[in-house]
């Protein structure tokens, strides 16, 4: 195929084309959750797979969600690549203490003895009416606890080329897919790969705003920037890609020049990966605001199901639009 | 179970009276889930819907054998024991429509019924967490001496997750009169029972807990029932916890988005061959206590009730966006 070639791809297949790559390179990768398999997986980001790889590799598993993330975990440690994948961020929680008791302490508790190269997929967020224990953005809870690494791909590049990363990654990492953002659909060069797992993107440059953000949001933001640009607004979109480690040096390089900051985040604000980028730009960049940091959270109430009060639980391109206009226009 | 020889499956004797009304119960059951169905289609319902076609018998036999004031606990899957349970189709079909007179106000939909009434604690999406609730509801009835029931509906798939062995263990261990029913349709989404468990005996694994248990038809509704309240009789009355495996199938997808690759079209054929409303029906016409007519009448009660849902839901109101972080913290005053 030629260096140029570009291919019409959803994200859906973009996260399955890396899972087909990884399991074509690494004879110990293998996938293990629950209908994965014959089911064509939950999201059918793994449909077709069984039939290509055989259910040595792509391991349906009962609804244990504790005891098979354990058993990936188990496997990594015992010189395999597991990629555990856990059907939304909710269930994760049923997972959360082989999660944070074992996968996260394991290299620190045993004195750097034993790492755990374990990749762990799951779907997060809120659009779809799936209500209060389907719907939710805790991938900022997770990225509250050292030992992970905790990724957010966005774009169709990421969720094509963050896994491989993550493969290679020594260490335990969370890769969080957003549900709404499985139909996204666009053009990715046919010889994408790898790409890095630890620096922030600038996606749109701009000189007087800098919005940060990540997963889902992302394209909120960008669409937000589409409308300021038309008000004369330039917004800096910064896509965070990474939760943990969270790099900040992009963020705090985009704020010296634009002065002021905008964050907007899925999760709830109370506590949330929000409140620690607010609390890293007073601690790196406070003498370069021009107005006070600005934030858009999830509204602090579990998902409502109606459609009208999802929305208005999530952040909106709207509030994004006006948030900005008020914080550029009341100048410093 | 006697087994008289009517000729029935269950081969239990039922009068006119209480027969109708079982097959009017499992009839609502199915055209509102056949109506809901086709709203879906149509985007009235949204986010995920599970039907329990083919499993009627299940919630109408259990809920037939419990008093008013014991508790019920269910799944995602629920429409069926809510109804039979006596929720209002229109309270339930307003929240699939995220209306404010919706019986959790819209802000649970299909997956999340609840009612204080009836006290039925939902409506649980995660699969598994509704035992242990079970479990703590029961631990409250006996910790205030009271004589309560409660029953707590999962699928088979819940058997793998270490919930349901936890709660077993604690419910025999601290005796507490819970009734575990698993509603066993055979499948976990695509996974089969046999490619979950290494041991597919369910009523051994309940067992094994010092739990009392059986297993039942579920796709007939006379041995539900009559199963049921041997059950809840023997839980109120000793104080116990009993385990009751109903064997039954879903025959519809698992969700709105289930291509069904797991499972042949002629099973499924199969099994509705022995569904629990023309089994009944076949049963009861053969018995001379029901004909074409009174089951004509049964329909168009039920066409009735749930075109009168359907009119409550479109009719419902939006609750205000101002009140959206309502309900996160107790109103008090
Ligand atoms: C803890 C958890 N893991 C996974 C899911 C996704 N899920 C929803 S229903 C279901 C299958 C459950 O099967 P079963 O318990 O047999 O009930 P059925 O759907 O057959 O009624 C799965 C895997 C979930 N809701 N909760
Ligand atoms: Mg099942």
């Amino acid at each position: 195929m030629s260096k140029n070639e570009m291919i019409q791809i959803t994200y859906r297949e973009a996260v399955r084309e890396a899972i087909r790559e990884a399991l074509q390179r690494d004879e110990r990768v293998f996938l293990l959750g629950e209908d994965v398999g014959r089911y064509g997986g939950c999201f059918a980001v793994s449909k077709g797979l069984l039939e290509e790889f055989g259910p040595e590799r792509i391991v349906d598993t009962p609804l244990s969600e504790s005891g098979f993330t354990g058993a990936g975990i188990g496997a990594a440690l015992g010189g395999m690549r597991p990629i555990v994948e856990i059907m939304t961020v909710n269930f994760s929680l049923l997972a959360a203490d082989q999660i944070l008791n074992n996968a996260a302490t394991f290299l620190h508790m045993s004195g750097g003895l034993f790492n755990v190269p374990l990749v762990i997929r799951m779907s997060t967020g809120g659009g779809k009416q799936l209500a209060a224990q389907h719907s939710h953005s805790l991938e900022g809870w997770y990225a509250h606890i050292p030992g992970i690494k905790v990724l957010t791909p966005a774009t169709l590049e990421d969720a094509r080329g963050m896994l491989w990363s993550a493969l290679e990654d020594p260490d335990p990492v969370l890769i969080f897919e957003h549900q709404s953002l499985l139909n996204m659909e666009g053009q990715l060069p046919a010889d994408a790969g790898a790409v890095d797992i630890d620096r922030a993107r600038i996606r749109r440059p701009g000189s007087d705003l800098s919005v940060i953000t990540y997963g889902a949001s992302l394209f909120k933001a960008l669409e937000a920037a589409e409308m300021l640009a038309g008000e004369g607004i330039e917004v800096e979109v910064i896509d965070l890609r990474t939760l943990r480690p969270l790099d900040d040096a992009t963020f705090l390089t985009s704020i010296a020049s634009t002065h002021r900051a905008l964050i907007v985040d899925e999760g709830w604000r109370s506590g949330g990966i929000s409140a620690e980028i607010c609390a890293r730009i007073m601690e790196g960049a406070f003498y370069e605001l021009d107005a006070p940091v600005e934030r858009i959270c999830g509204a602090e109430v579990p998902m409502p199901y109606a459609k009208h009060l999802e929305e208005a639980a999530m952040p909106q391109v709207e509030a994004i639009v006006t948030t900005a206009k008020r914080m550029v226009r009341s100048n410093g | 179970m006697n087994a008289k020889s009517t000729g029935s499956p269950s081969g239990a004797q039922v009068d006119r009276v209480h027969a109708h009304h079982l097959l009017h119960q499992m009839l609502r059951i199915r055209r509102f889930e056949e109506k809901s169905a086709e709203l879906y289609t149509l985007m009235k319902i949204r986010g995920f819907l599970h039907l329990c076609i083919g499993e009627e018998a299940v919630a109408v036999g259990l809920c037939e054998a419990l008093e008013p004031e014991d508790g019920v606990v269910a799944t995602y899957r629920e429409h069926g024991n809510a109804l039979a349970r006596g929720i209002s189709a229109s309270a339930i079909m307003a929240e699939m429509y995220g209306k404010q007179e919706g019986c959790s106000r819209g802000r649970g939909g299909s997956m999340h019924i609840f009612d204080n009434k009836t006290r039925f604690y939902g409506g649980n999406a995660i699969v598994g967490c509704g035992l242990p609730l079970a479990v703590g509801l029961a631990l409250a009835d006996k910790m205030q001496g009271r004589k309560r029931v409660t029953c707590c509906f999962f699928g088979d798939g819940a058997v793998a997750e270490g919930e349901f062995h936890e709660s077993m263990n604690l419910a025999a261990l601290w005796q507490l009169p819970v009734l575990f029913v698993c509603e066993n349709n055979l499948y976990a989404m695509g996974t089969a029972l046999e490619r979950a468990q290494s041991a597919t005996d369910l009523v051994r694994k309940a067992a094994s807990y010092n739990v009392a248990s059986s297993a039942v038809d579920g796709m007939d509704v006379l041995s539900v029932e009559a199963a049921a309240k041997e059950a809840v009789t023997f839980a109120r009355r000793e104080h116990k916890p009993y385990f009751l495996e109903c064997r039954t199938y879903r025959f519809r997808a698992h969700s709105m988005f289930d291509p069904e690759l797991y499972r042949s079209k002629a099973e499924v054929e199969k099994w509705k061959q022995r569904g629990p409303i023309v089994t009944l029906v076949k049963q009861l016409k053969k018995q001379g206590l029901l004909n074409d007519v009174e089951l004509e009448q049964l329909e168009q009660q039920v066409a009735r009730e749930i075109e009168e849902a359907v009119a409550f839901a479109e009719n419902g109101t939006w609750e205000p966006v101002e009140d959206l972080t309502r309900f996160v913290y107790s109103e008090r005053g």
